[in-house]
């Protein structure tokens, strides 16, 4: 979903810089609020991994694949602030040295992916919370990772059609008819790296002991 | 570095040596409408910069599969670097 340079016009360039640099300023102080300094390694770790996995394309259908985006990931453990901060990392090295997702469009990929996608997952996962049930976590990964996707692909499309790139109707059914696909994707993977976390005993530390 | 983590970042480095190069090389879903509905030429030579690994493949290596797998172990280790130096400077300086 990283938007290549060229899809966004100067008002939609400027207007997502200004947004994406104020939630992650802001972002900054929250998870200095949130985290200590003994997660430090963690940030690394979770960054590095959601690098590595969004590189695996899987296939969908039709010719199209979809690959992790690793917000809900990021949100389920760590919070969405902490979450931002490592996604817009992970972006801002996949635009300047791999050449996915371009410089011009990097205030909106990091808008959509690092500030939406994690705050539609924390939101979610949070809103679930109180769901009956046995096993209703990884149920709740699932659906948080699966809004995560729908609704960034909801906030690129936003973007390609304010820049008039693509009318907003056709590009919302075109963009959604994937992305709730890739959305299922997302699901699967974030529940299974979740638990696979927890399991060799990775604890988020101070958001579990606060929360 | 505790030991979950080491196993969370060596199950990442190998994620992207030996799963990438596997990865589909179909177009993902906004690449996918940008061809379906006609505006991906607009990105055509609209690039602001140059990327020394584009398309996460190394330069000057001759098997795609290694030239994959470089990029991607390389990267997984700028990421952790950058993350983890970020993380750094966010957490310890300022701190009151």
């Amino acid at each position: 979903m990283h938007i290549p340079d060229g899809f966004l016009d100067t008002g939609t360039i400027v207007g997502t810089y200004v947004l994406s640099a104020g939630a992650v300023g802001y972002g900054i102080r929250k998870t200095r609020e949130e985290l200590n300094e003994r997660q430090i390694p963690v940030l690394g770790v979770l960054a590095a991994f959601i690098f590595a996995a969004q590189m695996v394309n899987f296939p969908i259908i039709g010719g199209t694949s979809g690959h992790l985006l690793g917000a809900a990931l990021a949100a389920v453990l760590l919070g969405p602030w902490a979450s931002s901060i490592i996604i817009s990392t992970v972006l801002i090295i996949q635009c300047l040295f791999f050449q996915d997702g371009g410089l011009t469009a990097l205030g909106g990929n990091i808008f959509n992916m690092g500030v939406v996608g994690s705050f539609a997952a924390y939101w979610i996962y949070t809103a679930l919370k109180k769901l009956p049930g046995r096993n209703v976590e990884m149920f709740r990964i699932f659906a948080a990772s699966w809004a995560s996707v729908v609704l960034a692909s909801l906030a690129a499309t936003a973007e390609l059609a304010l820049s008039g790139t693509v009318p907003f109707k056709i590009a919302f059914v075109a963009m959604m008819s994937w992305h709730v696909i890739i959305g299922v994707g997302e699901g699967i993977i974030t529940a299974l790296a979740v638990s696979f976390v927890r399991r060799v005993g990775f604890s988020p530390a101070a958001r579990a002991e606060k929360a | 570095m505790k030991k979950p983590l080491l196993i969370l970042f060596l199950l990442s480095l190998a994620i992207a040596a030996f799963l990438s190069p596997f990865a589909s090389p179909d177009p993902d879903g906004l690449d996918r409408v940008a061809q379906d509905l006609g505006f991906e030429e607009r990105s055509e030579g609209a690039d602001i910069v140059r990327s020394p690994i584009p398309d996460y493949k190394f330069p000057g290596v001759g098997s795609e599969t290694a030239a994959t797998a470089f990029a991607g172990a390389l990267g997984t280790l700028v990421t952790f670097g950058a993350a983890y130096g970020f993380g750094k400077a966010v957490l310890t300086l300022g701190k009151k």
